[in-house]
């Protein structure tokens, strides 16, 4: 298959094709994208790694792509040689924002469904993204090799979903190659290409950002009128800052630099920035010395939903901490933080996420990659307060809900989309009624597979729904959700007290009539969790300065060993040691000594485990 | 001893001590224990390096045993001679298990002997014997008080049969004040051992077991609670059900009742869990421990410290013989402490004593907690004020609270 590729900087956009692949996290999408390397020869056998596009070991470790990268690939259709540009996207509900403008820099998608489990949740919200940016959607069933697949099915309710015919489903499989050839062909011939301006000003859309230590921060674009140049100065839309070219290219898929990028292009560039803010996800670059006069529509910055304190378990650590997320937030705009004290935690970082596995991912990685013990508090979101003498208080915090009266509490609202067997559907309206949900639809995708829309509070969905909502449903029913306004509700902050003494990091904003349910909870999780101390230690739930639940802790009683075996002391000298370390990772409250696990255990919606034996 | 040695660094085959053993030698006392690793059955609660008949199979002889340690002995008076250790006489000697009157009294008069050749013995020193009550008779109790020991100390654990059971005991209670009795008649000092917080022992239980180590008038009393050790039978028993385990509050309580009862009999606490009639009752061998004091640990397992060096020696009865054959140290490994680590090793132990720990000992963070383990009823005010930090009550029921509180840092 001896190809001349068309040369980048100089190519035609009607041999362009630009798109993407919707997929829910593993359904193949990986898989059938190193197989689309492997067939155009971007990729050679030996060079194989698994999954190419995924680049982080977290990413491949869930089986989930953070961040989108983009490839060219050469496709001959007909005797015409192609450019196809494969735009990867991020694949989960937290990073809605950034698969916007990945699929902004597309003109279709290949809507991937494995043929054994039909479309998801999170699928369908992107599908529904596809088609609102009138995307080309070509349906794909993946996985036909499955001895559970089930093609027929599923095709019809992709039909059913985008309009068409069932027999119309392309149906390959990643792992085995088959289907994936035709599925190329179907791109080039079913797909627009890409239309724009050459002899306008430059406009090209940044579609992501990634840091590199070498080579600072590389940006990924779609070029959609005009053209841009090695070595001249471009100028960032939003912020009018500029920089010079440093080098333009594409990936195919290593960096290959090119002599520029024309329309409909898609390819890389390097400016010398050292900090993605600087090159920001939805912006428009345009020539400096020939602006745009406008740039392209849907640029928004990256907006925080969910905040969780984030404290070293050793003090010492702070600093440690600071430059580690300084680091992260080179290669993530969305991460937001700002130094926070807490009388139990002491310091640490107030850090705004996207959601709660742009949390989970943040925190692996301070772990991880900076080698920190971290201390996260239970998350929240942002609540808007009005107080008794009409002042607004935004509280990303509890400890910053007022003490005073309360005239009005505001808290985020989303509206929620849910996919299941409709044998679920009581136990999922009884888990959505349960956290104050309120059902706005609910539709057949097919016979037996419901959607339901859900207006929820934010709030109720960030601890652990997802969780329940696998349970409830034996893992089949799927989510997405997106933010939508906010609501006026009845809340108030519950305070726990160790001693008489209040401890932040477990306090909470919740519903009233769940109040005490959660004082309940917490004072006997840390009864289980905090070791005896040398005094009595009593627990409590407060809102304000009443109290609604009480728990107990004995004092110690026994705290010796008895004997020292014919005179090995070492053996004593050694327990000693190990109880002094032990004493180390206890943080003081007050008086009492309260265990890291106890914290991390009372933050989590874990049942909690034996206390730890002395 | 615990059956699992510690870490440490190798020993040398010659035994040598680093140069730090000699420094102030002069001013501690010189001790002996003797490991005996016998036993004719073994308890479902013991970890102790001892081995019964049946376990070591035809490879080590009990017969030969005295032989064995004797060769220890005399590697040993060699090794602090080469070693550069001023020659003391021995203050104490202690024979442990195991259950040393397993073997006849000839045997542990002949190591005595041994011992008594090589150091020589200081004038009124203690030397003492554990025993089962049911492997003595009055003749063989004679024959140790003719060889020099002076003290005998009874492991009586209960006199409570189905707490007993549960120990794997298998003496008769009734047994105990008889074995006191010879004893006596022997002109040996006597201290009866106890175990408290066995699973299944009521209050009552062991208040029986108090008042009938009491009837029997011995000159020294230990009560001890029961430490469930990994890997033992009674272990298992609790891990599958079938014993309840022990519990802490269980403890402070009979340990409490222990205190209340022996002080009313006139027996006082000088250790955590020792008591004795009068000063001279108490026992010496056990305080060098804790004073630290030098003594030589011979046997398979034993542990020894000389100057802030401490070693110990392999475990089977089997290596140590090949070992003492070949004409090698049986130490099998030893650390030798820092001063840091003396000093925290001191107040560790020191504050386990009625002496208690000189407050001019203590670093500045430990004495700006005494107030505080005064205030929490763990340290006693009034010898706080004469510069001593010594337990109360509550303060010995807390005492490794009360250490890692007195070594902050």
């Amino acid at each position: 298959m001896a190809r001349t590729a068309p040369v980048p900087a100089a190519t035609d956009p009607a041999i362009i094709r630009n798109f993407c692949i919707i997929a829910h996290i593993d359904h193949g999408k990986s898989t059938l994208a190193d197989r689309m390397l492997q067939l155009t020869g971007v990729v050679e056998q030996r060079d194989m790694r698994a999954q190419y596009l995924d680049r982080m070991d977290i990413e491949r470790e869930r089986g989930i792509t953070i961040k989108s990268q983009a490839v060219r690939m050469p496709w001959e259709v007909d005797g015409t040689a192609y450019a196809l540009n494969m735009i990867d996207t991020p694949g989960h509900v937290d990073f809605t924002y950034e698969v916007s403008r990945s699929l902004a820099a597309c003109e279709g998608a290949v809507l991937l469904v494995d043929a054994a489990q039909g479309i998801e949740a999170q699928t369908l919200a992107n599908l529904y993204l596809a088609m609102e940016n009138d995307l080309t959607i070509i349906p794909v069933l993946n996985k036909i090799d499955l001895p559970a697949a089930q093609p027929e099915k599923y095709a019809a309710e992709l039909a059913n979903l985008i309009g068409g015919d069932p027999a119309d489903v392309l149906k390959v499989s990643g792992k085995t190659g088959e289907g994936v050839e035709s599925l190329l062909d179907k791109i080039v011939r079913d797909l627009p290409a890409p239309v724009g301006d050459a002899s306008a000003p430059a406009r090209a859309m940044i579609f992501d950002s990634v840091y590199d230590t070498y080579r600072g921060v590389v940006t990924y674009v779609r070029v959609v009128d005009g053209k841009l140049s090695p070595r001249e100065r471009i100028q960032m839309m939003s912020t009018k800052a500029s920089h010079e070219l440093l080098e333009i290219g594409v990936s195919s898929p290593e960096p290959t630099p090119t002599n520029g990028l024309g329309v409909g292009e898609v390819g890389y560039l390097i400016t010398g920035v050292k900090d993605v803010r600087q090159s920001k996800v939805g912006d428009t670059i345009t020539n400096l010395a020939r602006p745009a006069a406008e740039s392209l529509a849907g640029y928004a910055d990256p907006k925080p939903m969910v905040f969780s304190g984030l404290y070293p378990i050793d003090g010492s650590d702070y600093p440690a901490l600071r430059e580690a997320l300084d680091k992260l937030k080179l290669n993530d705009a969305a991460l937001v933080y700002e130094p926070e004290t807490s009388a139990a935690l002491g310091f640490g970082f107030r850090v705004g996420f996207l959601g709660l596995l742009h949390l989970e991912i943040v925190r692996e990685r301070l772990e991880r990659e900076f080698n920190l013990d971290l201390i996260s508090t239970a998350p929240n979101v942002i609540y808007e307060v009005t107080t008794e003498d009409k002042k607004t208080v935004t509280v990303t915090n509890p400890s910053e809900f007022p003490t005073g009266k309360v005239l009005e509490v505001r808290e985020p609202m989303v509206s929620a989309t849910i996919l299941a067997p409709n044998e679920f559907v009581g136990a999922i309206m009884e888990l959505c009624q349960s956290r104050r949900g309120d059902m706005k639809a609910m539709d057949y995708l097919s016979e037996d597979r419901v959607e339901l829309r859900y207006r929820l509070p934010l709030a109720e969905i960030v601890f652990d729904f997802f969780d329940q909502l696998k349970s409830k449903t034996r893992g089949y029913a799927s989510l997405d959700w997106k933010a939508e306004g906010e609501q006026v509700a009845d809340l108030v902050k519950v305070d726990i007290l160790l001693q008489g003494e209040q401890v932040d990091a477990f306090s909470a904003i919740t519903h009233k009539d769940k109040a005490y349910s959660y004082g309940v909870m917490m004072t006997s999780k840390l009864r289980e969790l905090i070791p005896r101390q040398q005094f009595e230690v009593p627990i409590q739930a407060a809102i304000g300065s009443r109290i609604i639940a009480r728990e107990n802790i004995r004092a110690i009683r026994k705290d010796v060993l008895a004997k020292c075996y014919g005179g090995d002391i070492t053996r004593k000298r050694k327990l000693l040691e190990k109880q002094k370390e032990g004493k180390k990772r206890m943080k003081m409250v007050g008086r009492v000594e309260v265990p890291q696990e106890a914290f991390i255990a009372a933050l989590s919606s874990e049942e909690p485990k034996d206390k730890a034996k002395k | 001893m615990p059956s699992v040695l510690p870490i440490g660094d190798p020993a040398p085959a010659d035994g040598l001590l680093p140069p730090q053993a000699a420094g102030g030698a002069a001013g501690r006392r010189f001790c002996l224990y003797v490991h005996i690793p016998f036993c004719a059955v073994r308890c479902g609660y013991c970890d102790f390096n001892t081995y019964t008949a049946r376990e070591l199979g035809s490879g080590v002889s009990q017969d030969q045993y005295a032989g064995t340690v004797g060769a220890e002995l005399d590697l040993a008076a060699q090794v602090l001679q080469r070693s550069g250790v001023p020659a003391r006489r021995l203050s104490t000697v202690f024979f442990g298990g195991g259950t040393p009157t397993l073997l006849p009294a000839e045997d542990l008069a002949r190591i005595l002997t041994r011992a008594a050749g090589l150091w020589g013995l200081e004038p009124g020193a203690e030397v003492t014997t554990e025993a089962n009550p049911d492997s003595v008779t009055p003749e063989s109790l004679q024959l140790l008080a003719a060889a020099g020991f002076t003290r005998v100390s009874f492991g009586m654990q209960s006199a409570v049969p189905h707490v007993l059971k549960v120990l794997d005991r298998t003496h008769n209670p009734a047994r105990v004040p008889e074995a006191v009795r010879w004893a006596r008649d022997a002109g040996l000092k006597v201290s009866l051992d106890l175990i408290y917080g066995t699973p299944g022992e009521s209050l009552q239980d062991w208040e029986a077991s108090l008042e009938a180590a009491i009837a029997c008038g011995p000159d020294h009393i230990s009560a001890y609670a029961l430490i469930i050790e990994e890997g033992t039978r009674l272990a298992a028993r609790i891990r599958r059900g079938q014993v309840p385990n022990i519990d802490d509050d269980d403890h402070a309580a009979k340990y409490q009742l222990a205190d209340e009862r022996l002080t009313a009999a006139g027996y006082g606490w000088y250790e955590v869990s020792n008591w004795a009639r009068t000063e001279a009752d108490r026992c010496r061998h056990n305080l060098a421990y804790w004073r630290g004091d030098d003594w030589w640990g011979a046997g398979p397992g034993a542990h020894s410290h000389v100057g802030g060096v401490r070693w110990w020696n392999v475990k089977h009865p089997l290596a140590y013989a090949g070992r003492l054959n070949a004409g090698e140290s049986p130490a099998a490994g030893r650390e030798t402490l820092d001063e840091a680590t003396r000093r925290l090793e001191h107040v560790m132990l020191q504050t386990r004593i009625i002496d208690g720990l000189a407050t001019a000992e203590l670093g500045p963070k430990g004495r700006r907690e005494v107030a505080g383990l005064i205030a929490d009823g763990l340290v006693d005010g009034g010898q706080a004020v004469r510069g001593r930090i010594r337990l109360t009550l509550q303060g010995r029921l807390l005492a490794d609270a009360v250490v890692r509180r007195l070594l902050e840092d």
